[in-house]
C-alpha cells in the first residue's frame, strides 16, 4: 500500500492482470514483502484478531438481517424464530451477540497497547486518530445492533442514550425527536436503527482500509519504541507475521468459543428476554459492559459552572472518548515505548484501574458512594490525559533506549553484529 | 497499676472485638444457610442441574414430568406462545412421540381464517400451533386475573440470580460456568418463597407473600402454584400425579417444571453444548498445530544474530 511495487507476476494470465489493475502488487507488498518490526509481542496480533472479528460480526449479521424483522409488534418474535427455527440460527445470533463483547475486548487490548507503547506518536498520528474514529463508529454500531432485538434493556437503553441529545441547548428536544422519529423511542426508531446498524459496519470496513493504509506507510511501531534502521531490524510480513497472526486468531476464537456455547447469555442482561415494554420501567438500566465506565462518566458529573449536570455528563462523556484522538499532542514525552518511561507505566496501569472501577460503578445502583467515587475516578481519567502526560514528559528520565531493534531483541550480542551490519544495506522499507 | 488498667483496658477491648466478630461471623452463617441477604430478600441457592457443565443434558424424563406441572398447573393461567406442540417432541427436548404430540395437539380448539366464506372457525390443534392460551388477549387475562402473567416460553433466561460483584466474574470461569440462574430462581421462588410474611407485613387483598420476587417489595399476584397439586402439610392430593412412579414431593414438581422451563426457554442447549465441546477440540488442535508451525518459522530468528 505504499510506493510502487517489486512484484512480477509468475503466469501470463497474471501479467496481463498486473498491468491492467495492480492488486497483485498491492496484496504482495501490503502483506507479503512487507516489512515488520522483528519483535513485535503478541499484542500486536490483535490487528488481526480485530480484522477477523469485523469479517465474523459481518458474515454472520448479514445472515441474521436475511431472518430478522425491523418492526416493533415482531422483532421479538422474529429473534425468537431466528433462535428456534432457522437452522443454527442459535449458532448466528450467539456469535453475533458475543462477537460484540469480543470485539470490544480486542479494541480494548489493541488500544491499550498503542496506549503504553507510544504508538500514536509522530509519524502515526493520522493513524491513531484513524482507530479513535473506527471505535466511535463501533459504539454507535454496537449501541444500535443492542437495541433490534427489542427486549426491555433495549428499549430503555435507546430511551436513555437517545434523550442525552436533548441536554443540548436550545435545539435538543428537536433534535431527539428528529432522531426517535416520534415523540418516544418506537417502531420508526428501531427501523432507522437497523438500517444504521446493517450500514456503519461497513463504513467501519472503509476506515479499517484508511487505517491499514496509514499503518503501511510508517510500518508497525514496537515494543522498543524506536524505528527499523536496517533490514536486519523487520521480518517479511509472510511467512512470520501470516503465521503469528494465525495462531493468535485461533487462540482467540476458542476464548470465543467458549461463550458462544457453554456460556452465551452471560454478557447478556436477563431482562432482555422480556419483550420491550413502554408502560414497564426496569429495576435498574444497564448498558452491555463495554459501556459501562463511559455509563459511569455520564451518571457521575455534577453542575459544573453554568453547564447543567445532564449537559455536563453528555459532554465529559463524549470528551472522555474524544480526548483520545489528541493525545499525539497531549503526550510530550519524545520515548515512544513505556518499556523506558518508569514513572509513565506506573500511570498507564493506574489508568487501566482507573477505567476497571468506572466500569464497576456504571454497573451499580447509584447511591451517594458511588456519585463520589465516580467523580475521584473521572478526575483521575481527565487527570491523566490533560496533566499527567504533558507534565510527565517533560519531568519523567526515561531509561536508556536501545540504539536499534535488533539491539532490543539481542542484547550486546546483537549490537556487536549491529555495529557490523549497520552499513551494510539501507531499509527495505517503503 | 497504671499500665495494668491499660493492659485489662487492651484486654477487654480485644475480647469485645473478638465476640463481635463471632456474632456478626455466626450470624453471616447463619443467614447463608438461611439465604436471606441483607434486605429480606431469599437468595436463590444454586442447584443441581442435569443440564449444566460442558456435558450437560436433559433429563427426558424430567422434562416429560415438568411438562405435565406445566400442562396441568402453570398453563391455565400463563402463556408460552414461543413454544410450539412440535417441540415437544424433537431431539433435545422431553422427546414425546410425534404421535403423542399431534393427539395432544388435536384436544386444543384453535382459531382460524378466515375461510372461504369470510368466517374466523375452529380446528383441532396441529403440532406446528404455538401453544394456547387460555386468554384471548394480555387484557382478558388482565381483567380475570388482575395482571398478565408473564410468558412461559422465556421465562427462565429472563430471570436471573445477581450475585454481585466478585462472584459473577467466575461464573463465565470453565467449571464455575452458570448459565442456570434462571431455574435456581424459579425453583426457588416456588418452592421456598411462599412463607408467612414478617410481623407487621401487610399483603393487601388479592396479593401473596414472596421472599424471592424481584423489584415488587415480596408482593406476588400468583397464588402458589404448588398449593394446587399439594395440601397444607405438604401431602400431594393425587398420590398418582406422576406416571412414572416418581414420588411427588414439593422440591422433585419444584425441580421438574424449572428444569422443564429452562428446556422451552433453550431448546437447542443439547445440541449447542454438543456442537461446542467438537468446536473446542477442532481449535485446540489446529491451535496447537499451529503453534508448532510458528515455533518452525521463527526459529533461528529469535537466538541467532540475523544473517540477511
Amino acid at each position: 500500500m505504499s510506493g510502487p511495487s517489486t512484484y512480477v507476476p509468475k503466469s501470463a494470465i497474471g501479467k496481463w492482470f498486473e498491468q491492467r489493475l495492480p492488486i497483485g502488487g498491492l496484496i504482495h507488498s501490503s502483506f507479503v514483502v512487507f516489512p515488520n518490526p522483528r519483535n513485535l509481542n503478541y499484542f500486536w496480533t490483535f490487528g488481526a484478531i480485530l480484522a477477523f472479528m469485523l469479517v465474523a460480526q459481518i458474515a454472520t449479521g448479514v445472515t441474521l438481517a436475511m431472518h430478522y424483522i425491523p418492526d416493533a409488534r415482531f422483532a421479538f418474535n422474529s429473534v425468537e424464530h431466528i433462535m428456534r427455527d432457522v437452522n443454527y440460527g442459535w449458532l448466528l445470533r450467539y456469535l453475533h451477540s458475543n462477537g460484540a463483547t469480543m470485539f470490544f475486548l480486542a479494541v480494548y487490548i489493541h488500544m491499550l497497547r498503542g496506549l503504553y507503547y507510544g504508538s500514536y506518536k509522530a509519524p502515526r498520528e493520522v493513524l491513531w486518530i484513524l482507530g479513535v474514529i473506527i471505535f466511535l463508529l463501533m459504539m454507535a454500531t454496537a449501541f444500535m445492533g443492542y437495541v433490534l432485538p427489542w427486549g426491555q434493556m433495549s428499549f430503555w437503553g435507546a430511551t436513555v442514550i437517545t434523550n442525552l441529545f436533548s441536554a443540548i441547548p436550545l435545539v435538543g428536544n428537536y433534535i431527539t425527536t428528529w432522531l426517535w422519529g416520534g415523540f418516544s423511542v418506537g417502531d420508526p426508531t428501531l427501523n432507522r436503527f437497523f438500517a444504521l446498524h446493517y450500514l456503519l459496519p461497513f463504513m467501519i470496513a472503509g476506515v479499517v482500509v484508511l487505517h491499514i493504509w496509514a499503518l503501511h506507510v510508517p510500518g508497525s511501531n514496537n515494543p522498543a519504541g524506536v524505528e527499523p534502521k536496517t533490514s536486519k531490524d523487520t521480518l517479511p510480513f509472510h511467512p512470520y507475521f501470516t503465521i503469528k497472526d494465525t495462531f493468535a486468531v485461533v487462540c482467540f476464537a476458542i476464548f470465543f468459543a467458549w461463550f458462544v456455547f457453554f456460556v452465551p447469555n452471560y454478557f447478556g442482561h436477563a431482562d432482555n428476554y422480556n419483550p420491550a415494554n413502554p408502560l414497564v420501567t426496569p429495576q435498574e438500566i444497564v448498558p452491555e459492559w463495554y459501556f459501562l465506565p463511559y455509563y459511569a462518566i455520564l451518571r457521575s458529573t455534577p453542575n459544573i459552572l453554568f453547564i447543567p449536570a445532564k449537559l455536563a455528563g453528555v459532554l465529559a462523556m463524549f470528551g472522555s472518548i474524544a480526548v483520545f484522538a489528541f493525545l499525539p499532542w497531549l503526550d510530550t514525552s519524545k520515548v515512544r515505548s513505556g518499556s523506558y518511561r518508569p514513572v509513565f507505566r506506573v500511570f498507564f496501569w493506574a489508568f487501566v484501574l482507573c477505567g476497571i472501577g468506572l466500569g464497576y460503578l456504571g454497573s451499580q445502583p447509584v447511591t451517594e458512594g458511588t456519585i463520589l467515587a465516580g467523580r475521584i475516578l473521572l478526575l483521575c481519567y481527565f487527570a491523566f490525559f490533560l496533566i499527567v502526560l504533558p507534565l510527565l514528559g517533560l519531568l519523567e528520565t526515561p531509561l536508556q533506549v536501545p540504539a536499534s531493534i535488533a539491539d532490543a531483541v539481542l542484547g550486546s550480542h546483537g549490537s556487536s553484529t549491529m555495529l557490523k551490519g549497520a552499513s551494510a544495506e539501507p531499509s527495505v522499507k517503503g | 497499676m497504671k499500665m495494668r488498667m491499660k493492659a485489662t483496658a487492651v484486654r477487654a477491648f480485644a475480647a469485645t472485638l473478638l465476640a463481635g466478630a463471632l456474632l456478626v461471623g455466626v450470624g453471616g452463617i447463619g443467614a447463608r444457610a438461611e439465604g436471606l441477604n441483607s434486605e429480606g430478600y431469599l437468595i436463590p441457592q444454586r442447584q443441581d442441574w442435569s443440564f449444566a457443565g460442558v456435558f450437560g443434558h436433559y433429563d427426558r424424563a424430567q422434562l416429560q414430568r415438568g411438562f405435565k406441572v406445566f400442562h396441568d398447573v402453570c398453563s391455565q393461567c400463563h402463556a408460552a406462545k414461543h413454544l410450539t406442540f412440535r417441540e415437544l417432541s424433537e431431539p433435545g427436548g422431553p422427546e414425546f412421540t410425534l404421535a403423542q404430540v399431534k393427539a395432544l395437539a388435536a384436544t386444543y380448539k384453535i382459531e382460524d381464517g378466515p375461510n372461504d366464506s369470510g368466517d374466523m372457525f375452529k380446528r383441532p390443534g396441529k403440532p406446528s400451533d404455538p401453544w394456547p392460551w387460555n386468554f384471548a388477549n394480555d387484557e382478558a387475562a388482565k381483567s380475570a386475573l388482575g395482571a398478565v402473567p408473564p410468558d412461559m416460553s422465556l421465562l427462565a433466561k429472563a430471570r436471573t440470580v445477581q450475585y454481585g460483584f466478585p462472584y459473577f466474574l467466575a461464573e463465565g470461569l470453565p467449571f464455575f460456568e452458570d448459565e442456570e440462574q434462571g431455574p435456581d430462581y424459579i425453583y426457588a421462588l416456588i418452592k421456598d418463597g411462599y412463607r408467612n410474611p414478617p410481623k407487621g407485613f401487610k399483603v393487601p387483598s388479592g396479593l401473596y407473600y414472596n421472599a424471592v420476587i424481584q423489584g415488587s417489595g415480596h408482593l406476588i399476584r400468583m397464588p402458589s402454584p404448588l398449593a394446587m397439586i399439594f395440601d397444607n402439610n405438604g401431602k400431594p392430593n393425587n398420590p398418582k400425579f406422576y406416571t412414572d412412579g416418581t414420588p411427588v414431593t414439593p422440591d422433585q414438581v419444584a425441580r421438574d417444571v424449572s428444569a422443564f422451563l429452562m428446556w422451552a426457554a433453550e431448546p437447542k442447549l443439547e445440541e449447542r453444548k454438543r456442537m461446542g465441546f467438537n468446536v473446542l477440540v477442532f481449535l485446540g488442535v489446529f491451535a496447537s498445530l499451529l503453534y508448532f508451525v510458528k515455533k518452525k518459522i521463527w526459529a533461528g530468528v529469535h537466538d541467532i544474530s540475523p544473517s540477511a
